[in-house]
């Protein structure tokens, strides 16, 4: 018997006395009723709470905000599929010779990523309650290797695409894809429990919230 | 009750990291003399905790999540051969592949045979119980292939050859300073002047794996979570170690335990919001991957998971304890346990410590396996992990079960009546007439002598020895309550206690006023 049939019979041997798939009570919250205003300052308390930088901007200001958080990188790197309007303006060098474009077609090696100082993305969706952003490798988000290697991650959020909970913002996702859920930069507590932010994920992450 | 023709008969134990080699109080008193490690832990789990219920008290629903939890998992455990296929079907036909393994032997030939298929000696580690539990390192360091644990902790662990001792902060049981002496002792090229600062241990972990990321051609993982509607894996941690391993390399490996399935995409939204909460005490962790099977040009291009059974098909058959299954272990119930708080988690002997460890190591290796029967002992049955834990598992239920479970194994390979019974029919002789009772009070000086100048006892002999392991018991009194009664009510003139008596006195009075009602 090969080990898939044993296992699936041993399992159902287990079961024997049929026990019933109970209803599943699902009396928990599946909205949270916030309007936006609300939204943008209880995901800004949250990644800040998180020791993430926040900075809420009208969607005219992302540009110049992305300019001048990226002066201090030699180099960074954006998603090909990245909007186009984010990465122009003053404080954006036409094409930049410091800007590296990566997507599936033409992906940058990982040693090159690993020379890269920073990265700007967009995002799919944000979770205002626990501080949470979701890629889901669309466009504007790109391969996951580009948003974790690099030691800044600038992630810019459109208000429209804050969820208040949990529930609310799964229900707007394709599981399917590859999924990275974002609640702060990289920590670890492993030492006497104190908390170290930045270990091998980027070790600052930037969130822009645009209005 | 009738067996499908062919069926195999159960139970079928797991083998691997589960068993103890040494009985729980045994080791337990070992470990209590540890003062260090008890301080570590008195801390780290009291302040867990505390962020814990500050983080529960935020959600207003949490019972009604907890509610969905357990009632997802039981239907899972219902439903496991439909969901396990549907699953398979997801996943394979999203370019995964999938192996079964009975046991720990098994799964470790398998993450073997699938490394050596890539040419690769050397592969990187995402933190997981399920690879702790068959022993995967150890038996890939017999093969010849090294694997580098990459979260923090089990780095200091394994970089010490040491064991876990937490499900969520393996290393807890170390501190700052005893980490800078392993790293300078262990980790090729440390800087000789590192300080004990968490941020620049940190940092140094950090350097020491970059490479190591950024190279490796093949991950091992487990995983959190398995959603059979679309072949989905969860992995969940804090570090990036995690997707490191999941996105860099070109083949990924995840071994995995049958009953970590939930039905839909759906059910994420209840167990996403239970796990962090119940484990760091935090909102969301910082970082939690999810795939579904290969994507083109992101990501590892081969992907294979081990499903393992390892007794938990053994665990499954137990309808009293099957729900042990439910475990997404958080480990909530370790830091609430007042037992473990003490003992720490080496003296559970298994990979799974604390309250779950102590049901769910005996029910997937039997309860005569070893030493594993003393298990559902290591519990005062104060029921604080059924309180906490996110899916309702009612552990003090399932332990008095298997405690019963163990007396019944035992009960008929022995004729000669036990010490137990032996002193339960001399105590009903004692009590059942105050004369005799008043005799064998006589005797109580001379249990003063055996506790010595201390006054504590800390041996008992026979079948009263286990309780004395891990503490003292007080010198019973000079005098007998009976003595002291009939002394102090002979006649008014014998009054109160006379100075010789002071020490005495002391003694029998503070009994006597627990003893009134
Ligand atoms: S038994 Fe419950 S509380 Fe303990 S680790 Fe498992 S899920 Fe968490």
């Amino acid at each position: 018997m090969s080990a898939r049939e044993e296992i699936l019979g041993r399992i159902r041997t287990a079961l024997k006395d049929n026990p019933e798939a109970p209803q599943i009570p699902r009396q928990y919250r599946e909205t949270s009723g916030l309007d936006e205003a609300a939204l943008i300052g209880l995901l800004a308390d949250r990644l800040i709470d998180y020791k993430a930088q926040v900075s809420v901007v009208d969607a005219a200001e992302v540009p110049a905000r992305i300019a001048e958080l990226l002066a201090g990188a030699r180099s960074y790197v954006v998603p090909a599929g990245i909007d186009a309007g984010w990465l122009s303006g003053p404080g954006h060098e036409p094409g930049g010779s410091r800007r590296h474009l990566d997507s599936t077609a033409a992906p940058l090696t990982v040693a090159e990523l690993d020379g890269i100082d920073a990265v700007v993305t967009g995002s799919a969706v944000a979770v205002a309650e626990t501080g949470t952003i979701i890629l889901d490798g669309s466009a504007n988000q790109g391969r996951r290797a580009i948003s974790l290697v690099p030691d800044h991650h600038i992630c810019v959020v459109k208000a429209a695409d804050i969820a208040g909970i949990l529930p609310e913002a799964l229900r707007r996702i394709d599981g399917t894809r590859p999924l990275t859920m974002i609640s702060g930069p990289s920590a670890t507590s492993d030492i006497e429990l104190e908390r170290v932010e930045g270990v091998h994920g980027p070790r600052k992450l930037d969130v822009i919230i645009a209005r | 009750m009738s067996t499908f023709l062919g069926m195999p008969a159960l139970p079928v134990y797991g083998t691997g990291n589960l068993h103890a080699s040494e009985s729980f109080p045994k080791a337990a008193h070992r470990e209590l003399g540890n003062a260090q490690l008890r301080a570590n832990l008195g801390h780290a789990t009291r302040t867990i905790r505390d962020k814990r219920l500050k983080m529960v008290a935020e959600l207003p629903d949490w019972e009604q999540l907890r509610d969905a939890g357990s009632a997802i998992k039981e239907s899972v455990m219902a439903r496991l051969p439909e969901l396990l296929e549907q699953f398979e079907e997801n996943f394979t036909a999203r370019g995964g592949v999938i192996h079964w393994a009975r046991d720990a032997g098994e799964a470790n030939a398998i993450v073997a045979g699938l490394i050596r298929d890539t040419g690769e000696t050397e592969v990187v580690k995402v933190k997981s119980m399920a690879t702790q539990e068959i022993g995967l390192n150890e038996y890939l360091e017999e093969q010849g292939i090294t694997a580098f644990e990459t979260d923090l902790a089990e780095l200091i662990v394994q970089l010490d050859h040491d064991k876990p001792s937490h499900i969520l902060v393996p290393a807890i049981h170390k501190n700052r300073t005893e980490i800078r002496d392993i790293f300078l002792r262990e980790m090729p090229g440390a800087d000789p002047q590192l300080t004990d600062d968490p941020a620049v241990l940190a940092m140094a972990a950090r350097s020491h794996l970059r490479r190591k990321f950024l190279t490796a051609k093949v991950a091992v993982s487990g995983a959190n979570f398995a959603l059979a509607d679309s072949g989905t894996l969860a992995v969940v941690e804090s570090e990036g170690n995690g997707r490191m391993c999941l996105t860099l390399p070109e083949t990924l490996i995840t071994v995995m335990g049958v009953e970590k399935l939930l039905p839909t995409w759906q059910d994420l939204e209840v167990f996403m919001q239970l796990l962090p909460r119940s484990s760091t005490g935090e909102r969301m962790n910082p970082y939690t991957s999810l795939w579904t099977g290969v994507t083109e040009g992101d990501g590892p291009q081969n992907m294979h998971l081990v499903l393992l059974d390892n007794g938990r098909s053994a665990a499954l058959a137990d309808e009293m304890g099957r729900s042990a299954l439910h475990c997404i272990r958080c480990s909530a119930c370790m830091n609430v346990c007042p037992v473990y708080e003490r003992t720490g988690g080496h003296a559970y002997g298994s990979t799974y410590p604390g309250p779950i460890g102590a049901i769910l190591s005996p029910l997937m290796t039997g309860i005569q396996a070893e030493e594993n029967n003393s298990l559902p002992y290591a519990s005062s049955l104060c029921g604080a992990c059924y309180d906490a834990c996110p899916v309702k598992i009612n552990i003090p239920d399932i332990l008095v079960h298997l405690r019963s479970v163990d007396v019944d194994s035992k009960r008929g390979t022995k004729k000669i009546p036990s010490q137990m019974d032996v002193g339960m029919k001399a105590a009903s002789w004692a009590f059942s007439s105050g004369k005799r009772l008043a005799l064998l009070e006589k005797g109580l000086p001379l249990g003063r002598l055996a506790a010595g100048p201390d006054k504590k006892i800390t041996k008992l002999p026979g079948i009263a020895a286990g309780w004395t392991q891990s503490r003292d018991i007080p010198a019973p009194p000079s005098q007998s309550f009976r003595d002291w009664w009939a002394k102090e009510h002979r006649a008014p003139d014998a009054g109160s206690a006379t100075p010789s008596q002071g020490g005495v006195s002391e003694n029998s009075v503070s009994q006597n006023k627990e003893d009134q009602p």
